[in-house]
């Protein structure tokens, strides 16, 4: 594909308008959101496609993300695509009903434009919202740019609705950052978007025809083995995941992603780990970094969940330095993705240096020298974890 | 003889006016009904896996939102256009409708959906152990408003949910209970004919909730009503149309005194509560014009 | 066994449950009085009561799998034509 041709098919468009359009494209049946900042744009766009007739959905306007969930889950059921978005607050308030879509393995699509957890209140980008739904039982994708934030919505259906899956998938995407800013991309083809992902056809539903009971409650004898088949279901879906990745650059001539993405990891002493719009800041400062004849590497953690640790461990075994950045935190324990990342090694003779940094909570801004600045002091000498670049008058001598 | 919608084998308490109140409303329904259940005794009893008592579709996902759920089933079917022809149930026991699923109700009637609501009322939270609900009446006991040296039982009336629901615009809104199967008959097959947001709101006795012998679930359901405690109407578009007048009226101590829930009010002085249980009734007769003899205009819903 | 739906249970399969074994008074219809109202039918919770007809030929009953013996059906009839008896087992 010539440069020419590749320019010719992109748009400048802000995040949440191109990430609606990809939405349409997928053809839900169904749509039910509740607007929350910076969610907000992508389902105002989706109501004017829908009021303009460009989508045949039913879109249910409720009154809280709660029934969002639930409208999705019950449409879900009687056998259609579903599509809702949320964040933060939102995401947070209909915690029980995602457990509860999973646990009844119902392939909903659910775009989280990522972002901080109240209180206090803050509407501005980190991922505490939707890593702190991440034991149950999603698949969770999180994208680096726009481009990757639509190209994952047909992935996330056709994984999603796969016989041997049948998970619910969320897509975060950094708030503002990817909502709301401008990329050039290339728009998802309406005829090519229906080769890729066929109508979905799910052998039980709500019919009268074959009158079933969906979510009969289960007592000790049976819950564990039911438990045991989600966990399982998700750890499965590893395979599908690399599968329908492959399928979709087959399909759409761009590659669609994996579980990881590794960026100049040849060789390289120092890698940093992290999800997220950052990676994209990373892969700049790893690429100065080279021209200066420096090796710094980056993983993108693209799929959290199912946690892809074999792919993570064979990216980062050979590095004398890791750094994992994160934009969540479990209080009182310390990095979440840290956490999981240094358990890989913990059999390893003679592990990498791991260091674990809490970067860009309640959208505090983090730019390419600060992430230079935590690059050389972990080189320096390890830190085990840390909130980076705290304000001390703020915090009046306690840290 | 056709199958129950709801069948045997399903492990309600022996005597239960739940169950008892959706047989009668299922079988009227039919068929062609797909049911989203709120947790809760009705689903607890119907539904263990890997049994079910059910011969329709139907669905429980979680306590406050089958009205939510319910919106969905109706979206998908619009969607695919096979809508026709199939009635769309939330149904759930007054905890998930009155209370913790209130904004989930009020959010699928202020939409517009063809949706029946069903409130499976028995006055408190029973599955989870006989606590007070925003429906539990003036001085019953239950075990999160017990009596005791200082407290008469639950101290709040019951709340008005067929007028909040009214309120809403509601096209068809009912109350009944188990005693008048006919009268269940009549109104779910009213409610089916209509194309919008209709909502029956049905008294179903427990025996072990209300404390009563469990053969006494019919005496207890026709007792309330007769007493003018629970009154049977209907109200469509805003107006009362039709009211189930009370013959003999009953002074609500024949009513109370069979249930243990009531029996501290009979011990001690509590004229005072009888006095303001027996002043709820006579505003209902009043409001409603319940008394045979009465003639009365129909009167406003809210 | 698939999960792959969740728990999802085959209509009626509520009926490999017998809580006839619940009991410990058992309805007993005599067909005497019998005038065929049909309110034990209609009143029992369970829908386990079987039968039609009145008088001597009245073939009501209950199916003895499933009545748990709440005696709602004795208690409603209006001629008295159920008995409640003890079950010895």
């Amino acid at each position: 594909m010539s440069p020419a041709s590749v320019l010719e098919k992109m748009t400048m468009m802000e995040g949440s308008k191109a990430f609606a359009d990809a939405v349409k494209v997928c053809r839900p049946h169904v749509i039910s959101a509740y607007p929350i900042t910076p969610q907000t744009h992508i389902v105002e766009e989706l109501s004017k496609i829908v009021a303009n007739g460009e989508l045949d959905t039913e879109y249910v306007r409720v009154e809280s993300e709660h029934s969002a969930a639930s409208v999705c889950l019950g449409a879900s059921a009687t056998g259609v695509r579903t599509f809702t978005a949320t964040t933060s607050q939102g995401l947070l308030l209909m915690i029980e009903v995602l457990y509860n879509i999973a646990g009844m393995r119902l392939p909903i699509v659910l775009m989280c434009a990522n972002r901080s957890v109240s209180a206090p209140l803050n509407i501005w980008n980190d991922h505490q919202d939707s890593i702190s739904v991440r034991d149950a039982g999603w698949i969770q994708l999180y994208a680096e740019d726009i481009q990757e934030g639509i190209d994952m919505i047909p992935q996330a259906y056709l994984i999603a609705e796969h016989p041997e899956v049948r998970l619910p998938v969320m897509i975060g995407v950094d708030g503002f950052i990817l909502t709301h800013t401008s990329e050039p991309v290339e728009l998802l083809d309406q005829a090519m978007t229906d080769k890729f992902l066929p109508p979905y056809k799910p052998e039980i539903y709500l019919d009268v025809k074959k009158p079933m009971t969906l979510g009969a409650f289960a007592d000790p004898d049976s819950y564990m083995e039911i438990r045991y088949s989600l966990h399982k279901a998700v750890e499965d879906s590893k395979k599908v995941i690399k599968e329908v990745a492959r399928e979709f650059g087959k399909t759409f001539g761009r590659f669609g992603g994996d579980l990881i993405e590794t960026y100049n990891i040849e060789g390289a002493e120092t890698v940093v780990v992290a999800m997220g719009s950052i990676v994209s800041t990373l892969k700049e400062l790893s690429d100065e970094m080279k021209s200066q004849g420096r090796k710094m590497g980056v993983v993108k953690v693209r799929c959290h969940r199912p946690f892809p640790d074999q792919e993570i461990y064979d990216a980062l075994k050979d590095a004398q330095n890791v750094i994992v950045l994160e934009k969540a935190v479990s209080l009182g324990q310390g990095g979440i993705l840290g956490t999981e990342i240094r358990s890989l090694f913990m059999e390893m003779e003679d592990p990498p240096r791991f260091s674990n940094f809490i970067i860009g909570l309640g959208g505090r801004d983090v730019p390419m020298n600060f992430l230079e600045m935590l690059v050389l002091e972990a080189e320096e000498s390890p830190v085990p974890f840390k909130f980076v670049g705290l304000k001390e008058e703020l915090l009046g001598g306690e840290k | 003889m056709t199958d129950n919608i709801l069948a045997s084998g399903h492990t309600a308490c022996a005597g239960c006016g739940e169950a008892l109140g959706m047989k009668l409303l299922t079988n009227v329904l039919g068929p062609n009904t797909i049911i989203a259940n709120a947790t809760g005794c009705s689903e607890i009893f119907t539904t263990l896996w890997p049994r079910t008592a059910w011969r329709v579709p139907w669905i429980h996902s979680l306590f406050e939102n089958a009205p939510a759920v319910a919106s969905g089933i109706e979206a998908a079917l619009k969607a695919q256009g096979r809508e026709k022809g199939i009635q769309i149930v939330a149904m759930g026991g007054d905890g998930a409708m009155a209370d913790i699923g209130f904004g989930a109700l009020s959010g699928m009637l202020e939409r517009g959906h063809n949706i029946l609501s069903i409130c499976l009322d028995n006055e408190g939270y029973m599955n989870t152990g006989i606590q007070r609900s925003g429906l539990t009446p003036l001085y019953a006991s239950t075990t999160t408003c017990p009596s005791g040296k200082d407290s008469k039982g639950n101290d709040t009336p019951k709340k008005d949910l067929p007028a909040i629901v009214a309120a809403h615009g509601t096209k068809y809104v009912a109350t009944t209970t188990v005693a008048y199967p006919r009268d269940i008959e009549k109104k779910i097959k009213k409610a089916m004919e209509i194309n919008g947001p209709k909502y029956i709101h049905i008294l179903v006795p427990c025996p072990l909730g209300w404390g009563f012998d469990v053969s006494e679930t019919i005496m207890l359901s026709r007792l309330a009503v007769q007493t003018g405690l629970f009154p049977i109407y209907e109200m469509e578009n805003g107006k009362i149309t039709s009211v189930m007048k009370i013959g003999k009226k009953v002074p609500v101590e024949e009513y109370l005194k069979l249930q243990k829930r009531f029996k501290h009010l009979f011990h001690g002085d509590c004229q005072c509560q009888l006095a303001a249980i027996q002043e709820t009734a006579d505003a209902n007769i009043a409001r409603f014009g319940l008394m045979a003899e009465a003639k009365k205009e129909p009167v406003p819903a809210v | 066994m698939s999960f792959a739906y969740g728990t999802v249970a085959e209509p009626a399969t509520s009926l490999g449950n017998k809580t006839g074994t619940w009991r410990t008074f058992k309805p007993v219809w005599k067909h005497e009085k019998c005038t065929g109202c049909g309110f034990c039918n209609i009143y029992c919770p369970d829908g386990c009561v079987t039968g039609e007809g009145k008088g001597t030929s009245s073939t009501r009953t209950a199916d003895y799998d499933y009545c748990k013996g709440c005696g709602v059906c004795a208690h409603e009839c209006p001629v008295k034509d159920i008995d409640m008896i003890l079950e010895v087992k």
